[in-house]
């Protein structure tokens, strides 16, 4: 155990180092990366992204993935645009919204839960369905004419700041997230059901209804995401956040949470949001499209989990040369 | 698992019980081919009934045609799945393989076209073993490896894009490629044919082969294979090759059916794929389904989308019906499963 948390810790060191170092890249790059202006595009640009990490986190530790999240961010940002284009007032459209995104989770967290099915499948199928309900409701239309409170909302930062009104929202929800992985009853139940589910239920653990309100809580967090996507490119489009599942999953990993489930911190999974913010500013520095970009995120993706595999693997055949020569 | 093997009985009786439970999937997806057929035919019926027109021949041969190339890659994701695993790089892999294929033809328009197809394969082939050294000696579960090679092999493609053209056109490509596409023998069009060979010789394969045999094993108890001395890892990174070559032929006949190649050519392809394969019995577990059955959930797939257009209802339904395709199969074989289950116990309990 003792040894797992120092691996842990030197797991976040790494990742602090490697800030440090993508910081200092930026900043040789271009005189411009450390400006604030640039801080608050960087941070903007994330927030999603970084919001839909937190469940993610909870629901990986718990040995679950929800793939669908970039999904029902589209469907619920196209249903508050639709209820604004017909006339509702834009809390009630924000609502209805937030409660389409809880009710897609609840529909993936009964399948699990329910029909003991895999999370993997449940939410590669309702990746193609929610996307598809977001094409079915607003076909290739877009809906763009959003009060200006609201794309202010989204575009412009705290007054005397450069911080974007995202940035706060993700800051409570960092807080909120912290003491319930870390410092509550259910945080440590997550840890038990993700190393072993079955003594979690035998310790009395009801492991199927964590599950189920964990994927709710991903479902409402990603309406929440579809707010603040609509409101800072003022545009309800069925494609909105296309592929930032694979964003989100990276993320998560990246900072240090076992896919297999039962290790991770929060404070990893921050500093990888602020890590891939930070590379994609580079990217965006230097001139490479998006379409590129995400190349770069996806071998970020798969070093995360090969990186340490491979450093284990290193570690055994060390530890067994040394037994070796000790008894010869 | 809901079985009531609790800890306090004898082995034997144990692996008895597991033993039952092994064989339970087989007829799980025997029964769900069935149905399949059925469903299908009923489809036919109906909406045969509302547009006679979907009837014909002309429009039967439409379906097939379509399904040709998702059926070639859906056999391959069937031998992954089989394994256990999962291969989301599909339409990636098709769209890498496509656009390079295109583009040789673009540039070397007299080279034979055996060296274009086997270019194309191979590339496949290459970016599958890629992906199977990832899953099988890199230890990286198939979900993270194939989730971050999806965008790692379209990036590629945008690499290559922006170094080449950002577009191939059918009037750059010599006509011979084109051809393959819509050629006919015997009066059948050569991607049907294709497609069924392929079908056929992997079916076959996967029957009567010792390794595939040892695939169905890896994919029902993949401790239980590794201890009989199966070469676990092995086959898992043949699985995901296969799969990869496969693509590229894929890939190869998509540059030639839609002659009109981009780097974005074939995104999404994996949904239709997995929701072909989940559709067709194969068991998302592993180890239990058959190529007859992917290729029969591609052709009900193929048939819907056939029917959305004859029946004037909008395409944008497609890729919901695609989710709710791929949740709806997987939901069928819990009860199917579970019926199953109940039912055997209760036969074995009156004996």
């Amino acid at each position: 155990m003792k040894r797992f948390k120092s691996l842990l810790i030197t797991w976040e060191a790494l990742l602090v180092v490697l800030l440090v170092v993508s910081v200092v890249i930026g900043s040789v790059l271009s005189p411009f990366f450390l400006s604030g202006f640039n801080f608050y595009e960087i941070m903007s640009n994330i927030m999603e992204i970084a919001i839909m990490a937190l469940p993610m986190t909870l629901i990986i530790i718990a040995g679950e993935i929800d793939l669908s999240v970039a999904s029902v961010l589209g469907l619920a940002s196209v249903v508050l645009g639709l209820l604004w284009q017909s006339g509702h007032p834009l809390w009630f459209a924000i609502g209805v919204a937030l409660l389409v995104g809880l009710a897609a989770g609840c529909v993936n967290g009964l399948l699990v839960t329910r029909l003991a099915l895999p999370s993997l499948v449940v939410t590669i199928g309702t990746l193609a369905l929610y996307r598809g309900l977001a094409y079915v409701v607003l076909g290739d239309q877009a809906v763009s004419n959003f009060p200006t409170a609201f794309t202010n909302f989204g575009f412009s930062p705290i007054p005397g700041t450069e911080i974007p009104w995202s940035g706060l929202i993700f800051a409570i929800l960092v807080i909120i997230f912290v003491v319930m992985l870390h410092f509550s009853r259910l945080g440590r139940q997550l840890y038990a059901i993700g190393n072993n589910k079955e003594a979690a239920r035998f310790s009395g653990i009801n492991v199927s209804r964590v599950k189920l309100a964990l994927f709710m809580l991903s479902g409402i967090i990603a309406a929440l995401a579809a707010v603040i996507f609509t409101a800072r490119f003022s545009s309800a489009r069925p494609d909105n956040a296309l592929g930032f599942e694979l964003e989100v999953v990276t993320v998560v990993l990246l900072g240090g949470v076992n896919i297999f489930g039962g290790r991770g911190s929060l404070l990893g999974v921050v500093l990888a949001i602020f890590i891939v913010a930070t590379l994609q500013s580079i990217f965006g520095l230097l001139n490479i499209s998006g379409d590129i970009q995400t190349l770069a995120i996806g071998l970020l993706l798969i070093l995360s989990v090969l990186g340490p595999n491979i450093a284990r693997r290193i570690q055994v055949v060390i530890a067994r040369r040394r037994l070796v020569a000790g008894s010869s | 698992m809901s079985m009531s093997t609790t800890s306090q009985e004898v082995e034997p009786a144990k692996q008895r019980s597991s033993m039952r439970q092994a064989r339970l999937p087989a007829l799980v997806s025997r029964v769900r081919e069935l149905g399949l057929l059925i469903v299908l035919l009923l489809i036919i019926v109906v909406v045969g009934i509302q547009a006679p027109r979907f009837l014909s021949l002309d429009n039967f041969e439409q379906i097939l045609l379509s399904v040709a190339i998702i059926a070639i890659v859906a056999v391959g994701e069937t031998l992954v799945v089989l394994t256990r695993n999962v291969d989301l790089s599909v339409g990636s892999m098709v769209g890498v393989t496509a656009f390079v294929t295109a583009y040789f033809f673009k540039e070397l328009p007299h080279t034979n076209l055996l060296v274009g197809i086997l270019l194309g394969c191979a590339l496949g082939l290459l970016l599958g073993i890629i992906n199977g050294l990832i899953v099988s000696l890199g230890r990286v579960p198939a979900i993270v490896a194939t989730l971050g090679t999806l965008y790692v092999y379209r990036g590629l493609v945008f690499v290559i894009a922006s170094h080449t053209t950002s577009q191939v056109n059918a009037s750059d490509v010599p006509a011979d490629y084109l051809a393959l596409a819509t050629t006919q023998i015997l009066g059948i069009p050569a991607l049907i044919l294709i497609a069924a060979v392929i079908a056929i010789i992997v079916g076959y394969f996967l029957h009567a082969s010792q390794s595939g045999r040892q695939l169905y094993a890896v994919g029902s108890n993949p401790d239980a294979a590794d201890m009989i001395g199966i070469r676990r890892d092995w086959l898992v990174f043949w699985a995901f090759a296969a799969s990869g070559l496969l693509c590229g032929l894929a890939g190869v006949l998509w540059g030639a059916r839609f002659a009109t190649v981009d780097a974005t050519n074939a995104t999404g392809l994996e949904l239709q794929v997995i929701a072909a394969v989940v559709v067709g019995g194969v068991n998302i577990f592993g180890g239990s389904g058959t190529i007859f059955g992917a290729v029969l959930g591609a052709i009900v797939l193929g048939t819907l989308q056939n029917a959305l257009n004859i029946l004037n209802i909008s395409q944008f339904w497609l890729q919901a019906l695609y989710g709710a395709a791929i949740i709806g199969a997987v939901v069928l074989d819990a009860f199917i499963t579970r019926w199953l289950r109940r039912t055997i116990l209760s036969r074995r309990k009156k004996v």
